[in-house]
């Protein structure tokens, strides 16, 4: 059998599933839409100043969508960094490069299938904390309709198709965060580093967004299109977010994979 | 991993690396030949392990080559194709078992490296230790695991950075008996060491680098015979022989130690020398040679503050 970047994308996942950083982060995610959920049902109120705050004891289904606005300030990114940033340095910590980087197998095709594992880490994280939270939810609130930013109210059916693909359209941000922790992790070679780096860039780009004088930025930073999926909550809906989002996300995203990419293929290996 | 060899295992041309001012390897040829268990040797920071990264294509050369079997394994992996060994210890993922990380290395390597996992980890007595996390391994454990990663790829060069560096007495002496049967296979070996009874023990070709340059590269016999051998005199008159010895050509660093003569030479003009110390009159009673061994040889070069001129 000739080794692949998928061979190598396979043992990444082995080796996720053997490390417990990579239960914490799903730990996170599956445990903050919980005590979200048993928080506001123990209080009564919600968070009436956001989106779908109001409504989150009259239909589950608004929980979930409340999680995507909270969880974009620093949770989700940070469980995205926390395998992203991690995925090369820990290789370096490890002193495991060498060892990998002698066998059969080109830099380029090792780089692949840790690019695919991280990715795939983060979008099961946040599928995975969506599914709960649509599930706490509906236990706590009922799987009800939905009023939508419109003001229009959908079944509730059709709105968890419109949670589901909020969802899908959330992942573009996170996998440009992803990006960026793979970056910081090819060049810091330092897990913490790289995780607290990823971590601060996306914060630096929220606070540019609240700068007096930036409006113009706005639609352009990479926080404002972890709120692209509201685009979907309207009636009629509109894809101008979804779309701006789909190629802002790729500008983030893709020079930054490239970088990492180079970095990684041309990069000395020392040290272990 | 049949491929037909188009070079030596390896052939070093011109080999530099800098680190800003620091010139961690320079100038380096050396040409290991099929069958040779070839010591890499000097004391640390010589740039040994700088060279071997480059040879497996982990750091890239400042300038000069490196030729695997014909092929340049800064171009890709396909130079590493019957070639495995590692740089310092080797390393592995803790958390998994010691069997585990051979699996996946076995994933990397493709073929049917698979199935050799079982035999290589009876091969370097790992087996009942296989399902441990590698995180709990003892050094000499990892060490042996990194012969048994290497073994993996069913080598023709296997490439070792001070295999036997920091194992106790016992582990130091199966790792030599390992290594000398993996070379009474045909395995090319080159072997890093600044350990001199190993390399005088395994290896029949050296390389001897100070300071990232190769002050000696042959065999290990004709490094004897080129540096020479010291001799002790034991005559009924030393005074005579010692004037002797003093005028004879070919005979180097005469001076008095006790009731003996010491000097340097060669065999051949210790021949001649005795025969006219018996015709003067100081009969022999005792001349020994007194074989350099690889250790003084290794000293001299790598301490002598002037190169010096037996480099071959």
């Amino acid at each position: 059998m000739t080794p692949s970047a998928a061979t190598v994308y396979r043992w990444e996942l082995r080796k996720l599933r053997s490390q417990k950083r990579t239960y914490l982060g799903l730990g996170a995610a599956v445990a903050v839409p919980i005590i979200f959920v048993v928080a506001t049902s123990l209080r009564g109120g919600g968070p009436n100043d956001v989106p779908f705050g109001r409504y989150i004891h009259t239909s589950g289904l608004a929980i979930p969508l409340v999680m995507l606005l909270f969880g974009a300030i620093w949770m989700y990114p940070l469980i995205t960094a926390l395998v992203a940033g991690d995925i090369i340095a820990s290789e370096d910590h490890n002193g495991t490069l060498k060892t990998i980087l002698t066998r059969s197998l080109d830099r380029g095709q090792i780089f692949t299938g840790k690019m695919f594992a991280a990715a795939s880490y983060a979008i099961v994280a946040i599928l995975l904390s969506g599914a709960v939270g649509i599930v706490a939810g509906c236990l706590a609130s009922g799987f009800n309709p939905l009023r939508t930013l419109s003001g229009t109210t959908v079944s509730a059916s059709t709105a968890l198709g419109l949670v589901a693909a909020s969802l899908v359209v959330y992942l573009m941000p996170i996998l440009a965060v992803a990006s960026i922790g793979l970056l910081l992790s090819a060049v810091t070679r330092n897990s913490a580093a790289a995780i607290v780096g990823t971590l601060m860039v996306s914060l630096l780009i929220q606070l540019i967004g609240i700068l007096p004088g930036l409006g113009g930025l706005h639609p352009y930073l990479l926080s404002t299109q972890f709120n692209a999926w509201q685009g979907l909550l309207r009636s009629p809906a509109d894809w101008a977010p979804v779309i701006r989002s789909a190629w802002v996300c790729s500008l983030y995203g893709v020079p930054s994979l490239i970088a990492a990419y180079l970095v990684f293929l041309r990069r000395d290996v020392t040290g272990g | 991993m049949a491929s037909e060899v188009s070079g030596p295992p390896v052939e070093v041309r011109g080999l530099v690396k800098r680190y800003g001012e620091l010139v961690a390897v320079d100038h380096v040829d050396l040409t290991v030949q099929p069958g040779d268990v070839y010591g890499y040797l000097g004391p640390n920071g010589a740039g040994k392990t700088t060279s071997l990264r480059m040879m497996l294509g982990l750091i890239r050369p400042t300038a000069g080559t490196v030729k695997l079997f014909g092929r340049d394994p800064q171009l890709g992996v396909a130079a590493l194709e019957g070639v495995a060994g590692f740089v310092e210890a080797p390393r592995f993922y803790p958390y998994l078992s010691g069997r585990t990380n051979l699996e996946l290395l076995a994933a990397f390597d493709g073929g049917d490296a698979r199935r050799r996992v079982d035999v290589v980890l009876e091969t370097v007595e790992l087996a009942d230790r296989a399902h441990d996390r590698v995180g709990g391994y003892s050094h000499g454990m990892r060490q042996r695991l990194g012969i048994a990663s290497a073994l993996l790829r069913e080598p023709r060069l296997l490439l070792l950075d001070e295999p036997a560096t920091g194992l106790d007495p016992g582990g130091m002496r199966d790792m030599r008996v390992l290594v000398r049967r993996l070379a009474d296979e045909g395995m090319t070996v080159v072997l890093s060491s600044h350990l001199m009874p190993e390399v005088e023990e395994l290896c029949n070709r050296v390389a001897i680098v100070r300071s990232g340059a190769i002050v000696y590269e042959g065999e290990i016999a004709e490094l004897k015979r080129t540096a020479g051998s010291s001799y002790r005199l034991r005559t009924t008159d030393n005074e005579v022989a010692l004037g002797l010895c003093g005028r004879w050509d070919g005979v180097q660093d005469v001076r008095r130690d006790g009731d003996s003569i010491r000097f340097s030479s060669s065999e051949q003009v210790v021949g001649q020398l005795s025969r006219a110390l018996v015709e003067a009159g100081a009969l022999i009673l005792a001349m020994t040679p007194e074989t350099a061994t690889l250790e003084d040889l290794f000293f001299a070069l790598t301490e002598d503050p002037r190169p010096l001129a037996v480099a071959a």
